[in-house]
């Protein structure tokens, strides 16, 4: 059952990302997004602010990192505070009072994730509010109305949103229901000259469906893709074949934004891929139990180990917290219960991901990605051969070898 | 280190330290607060989050509540705590306990006292103590004393006479091992004045140790409820006539304005800055006005603030506020009330503090119902420049005669 084409918008939707590089051997592209609070330079990494906050530290912080988009979460922004007080305070710019770019996905992830009493119909998502109890549907029409509300620079579809690890009919089911839903999202967008309207490519890790859905996606003019369904608990195997065939057959002209992916190596082995944009909650979330992201991992600050290490958590970091604290100092802060404690380690792991961005864009600029993933993965694994082998075929499959 | 006065009015003294800190120069001015920290850090932040703030004091307050466990890092850092802590640039005094806490009685002995960290009691004898501010080097660090008097209700003679004793022994034992370690001759000894609510004992307390060759005196066991201290703010000026004119004098536990303005006038020059902690703590912001001339515009728009606020304080004491032992007092305001969802008015008007120039009351409101940590960051930032501006108009009041004034308005607010 092919989804109808009727209500595709008529006019051409903006272009909005340029491509600055490409690498002559993988997939991978340095490029600009042009958006309405300004220049987006790709690949980027996109920090999770879910309730109108980057956790405990400021707008301001989080500009002088260099952070020029991250994202607010459509679920738990529209319950609390609402979509109504929101736009009184001149929409979720306003109200966090963050200059630069935002993204909303469209609250179908939460609320399959979230609620355990939600239900999946033709109409919507069917659920019940965990703080008031009031019974609610999220549409694909509700959720674009309330990103209109929040006033994002890229909204995202509602789409029926399957665990990677479900197989058999439902899969199918939820890849003709997003296509559905992404014509009924179009038509309800109120202002597609301020907000980009991205559709999100289903279809598990199934590669004819997948394939099936990223056909009739692409017939619909919408300034982005993402890339959905995956980061779950699929297997790295499955993972990275689905995003290669996706990029494998979306417009080179246009973002694609893979959701939910984190790990400094999938970014890399991702960006190999094709991928422009990412997200995910981990940089944020682990600087919160005492993990700090280093090319070589993570440092478990909390550990004993580092109760006489006098050094920065990384001598390269220029995040303030590497110039002004040792990692001794932050293990006897993260034992006690002062919250200053976890916003050091939040600025050092947006700074890692944010540099890691940076450091993968000018290698292709400089036309030597190859090189870079070659000693990215060296210092992460101790040498290139010792990388898990879905990377290696991965990066495999498009030109870089490792070793 | 070098105090002078630039005048007294109604026991008030208003004046600068100079030649503060290792490199001797640095200055404070009296009166004045310290700035409050957990564990070497101001609470919620991070050194871009602090230097946001304006007017922080030059002096910091470190605790060996929650330094003294780490003696051994800091032993083989050999630096001292202030570069251990990232504010090498600070001045640092050390207390022994968090102003906070409350601490357990029933510890200290003849030969040593005890302070409570996270990992639990560390007792330690005079030269533990003295080996820990030698690995620590601040510039002002209080004596080991015995301050359990003011834990109890009430105090026998007998136990003050002994909390006397136990401190002005081990003021002498600390002098001693000062004498022999060249690390520790740079720090200076606040000597403590103890001796419970017994007027015999508190001026024997500051007499005695106003003979040592101390740079200053904390006035300890003056903290408790706003009752207590009333009774107890007539020994304080007892207790402060006894003491020099020309070393500074440090309070303990007193950090609410209305009391903080009773201390000045009986001689107190310096304080501890936990109020505003405590506020930000239990969700709510510092508003009261302490704007002691305002235009005849401004006076109008204030006053009609003022009546609001003080027409709620009765309704805020009722309301319950979760994790929070002491009452919401009347010179703030519950940011977790519903009235302030729509609020798009900065905390204070007319504050410079970065919250008040970013942010809106709604905004705070929305961080603390959905438990965000950065309530806490923009809740402290907005609380610690209120704090210090206020201590800024007292030293404004006193240059300009106008204490009464500024007295009169914090009364009116501290219903």
């Amino acid at each position: 059952m092919a989804g109808a084409a009727t209500q595709v918008s008529l006019e051409s939707a903006p272009r909005i990302m340029r491509l600055v590089a490409e690498c002559s051997r993988s997939r991978a592209r340095a490029g600009e997004l042009r958006l309405p609070h300004g220049t987006v330079a790709t690949p980027v990494f996109m920090p999770v602010g879910t309730q109108a906050t980057m956790k405990g530290i400021t707008t301001e912080q989080l500009d002088a990192l260099g952070c020029r988009i991250c994202l607010g979460n459509t679920y738990h922004l529209g319950l609390r505070p609402g979509p109504e007080l929101i736009q009184k305070a001149n929409g979720l710019h306003g109200f966090m009072n963050w200059p630069h770019n935002l993204l909303t996905d469209s609250g179908g992830f939460q609320m399959v994730s979230l609620v355990s009493l939600s239900e999946v119909t033709e109409e919507g998502v069917r659920f019940r509010s965990p703080y008031d109890g009031n019974e609610t549907l999220l549409s694909p029409e509700k959720s674009v109305q309330i990103q209109n509300a929040l006033g994002s620079d890229i909204i995202m579809q509602l789409d029926d949103v399957v665990s990677s690890t479900v197989t058999g009919p439902r899969v199918e089911e939820a890849m003709y229901r997003s296509i559905r839903w992404l014509d009924r999202c179009i038509a309800a967008h109120q202002r597609p000259d301020k907000q980009n309207l991205f559709a999100i490519i289903q279809g598990g890790l199934d590669a004819d469906l997948r394939a099936t859905c990223l056909e009739e996606m692409t017939k619909r003019d919408v300034p982005g893709f993402a890339i959905g369904g995956l980061s779950g608990g699929e297997s790295k195997a499955q993972f990275w074949r689905m995003v290669a065939l996706s990029t494998s057959r979306l417009p080179k002209d246009k973002p694609r934004y893979l959701m939910g992916v984190g790990y400094a190596t999938d970014l890399v082995v991702c960006v190999a891929l094709g991928c422009d944009m990412f997200d995910c909650v981990f940089p944020t979330r682990t600087a919160r139990f005492g993990s700090a992201l280093v090319p070589t991992g993570n440092l478990q600050l909390r550990k004993k180990v580092f109760e006489k290490d006098f050094g920065p958590i990384d001598p390269e970091c220029t995040c303030p917290t590497c110039q002004n604290h040792s990692r001794a100092f932050l293990h006897a802060l993260l034992h006690s219960d002062n919250t200053a404690a976890l916003h050091h380690l939040t600025v050092h792991n947006i700074a890692y991901q944010l540099q890691l961005m940076s450091a993968v864009r000018t290698s292709i600029v400089e036309k030597r990605f190859p090189d870079f993933v070659r000693d990215f993965m060296g210092t992460m694994y101790g040498d290139p051969t010792l990388c898990p082998t879905w990377a290696t075929d991965a990066l495999a499959s498009v030109g870089i070898t490792l070793g | 280190m070098k105090l002078s006065l630039t005048k007294v009015v109604n026991g008030c003294r208003l004046g600068k330290i100079k030649n503060l800190g290792k490199t001797r120069d640095h200055t404070m001015d009296i009166p004045g607060c310290l700035l409050y920290t957990k564990t070497g850090s101001a609470p919620h932040l991070t050194h871009h989050t602090l230097r946001n703030i304006h007017g922080v004091p030059a002096m910091v307050q470190l605790t060996l509540s929650s330094l003294a466990e780490h003696h051994e890092v800091l032993t083989e850092y050999k630096e001292g705590v202030g570069k251990f802590i990232g504010m090498p640039e600070s001045l640092l005094y050390c207390s022994l306990h968090d102003p906070v806490s409350p601490c357990p009685a029933g510890y200290v002995t003849n030969k040593s006292a005890s302070v409570w960290g996270v990992s639990g009691r560390v007792e330690m004898t005079v030269s533990k103590f003295m080996a820990i501010q030698q690995a620590l080097q601040p510039d002002w660090f209080q004596c080991l004393s015995d301050g359990e008097v003011s834990c109890k209700e009430a105090t026998s003679i007998k136990r003050a006479r002994k909390s006397v004793d136990r401190s002005l022994l081990f003021l002498d034992n600390c002098l001693r091992l000062q004498e022999e370690s060249e690390v520790l001759q740079k720090s200076v000894i606040i000597g403590v004045i103890e001796g419970g609510d017994v007027m015999e004992e508190r001026l024997r307390s500051a007499r005695e140790t106003a003979k040592r060759p101390v740079g200053g005196f904390l006035l300890d066991g003056f903290q408790g409820n706003p009752t207590t201290l009333e009774t107890r703010l007539r020994l304080l000026s007892s207790v402060t006539a006894e003491l020099p004119e020309d070393k500074p004098r440090l309070i303990s536990g007193i950090s609410r304005p209305d009391e903080v303005l009773e201390c000045i006038e009986r001689g107190v020059d310096l304080f501890e800055s936990f109020f505003p902690y405590q506020v930000t703590e239990r969700g709510c912001a510092l508003t009261f006005s302490f704007d002691y001339q305002p235009n005849p515009e401004e006076t109008l728009l204030q006053q009609n603030g003022t009546q609001e606020e003080i027409k709620c304080v009765d309704h805020m004491k009722k309301i319950e506020t979760t994790g929070c032992n002491q009452e919401i007092t009347s010179f703030e305001i519950n940011l977790k009330e519903k009235k302030y969802q729509e609020d798009f008015n900065p905390l204070v008007r007319g504050c410079s503090c970065y919250c008040c120039k970013n942010h809106t009351r709604a905004y705070i409101h929305h961080l603390l119902v959905t438990n965000e940590l950065l309530a806490g960051v923009l809740l402290m930032m907005h609380n610690f420049e209120h704090y210090f501006g206020f201590f800024h108009s007292i030293r404004e009041a006193l240059k300009s005669d106008k204490l009464a004034q500024l007295k009169e308005l914090i009364h009116r607010q501290a219903s």
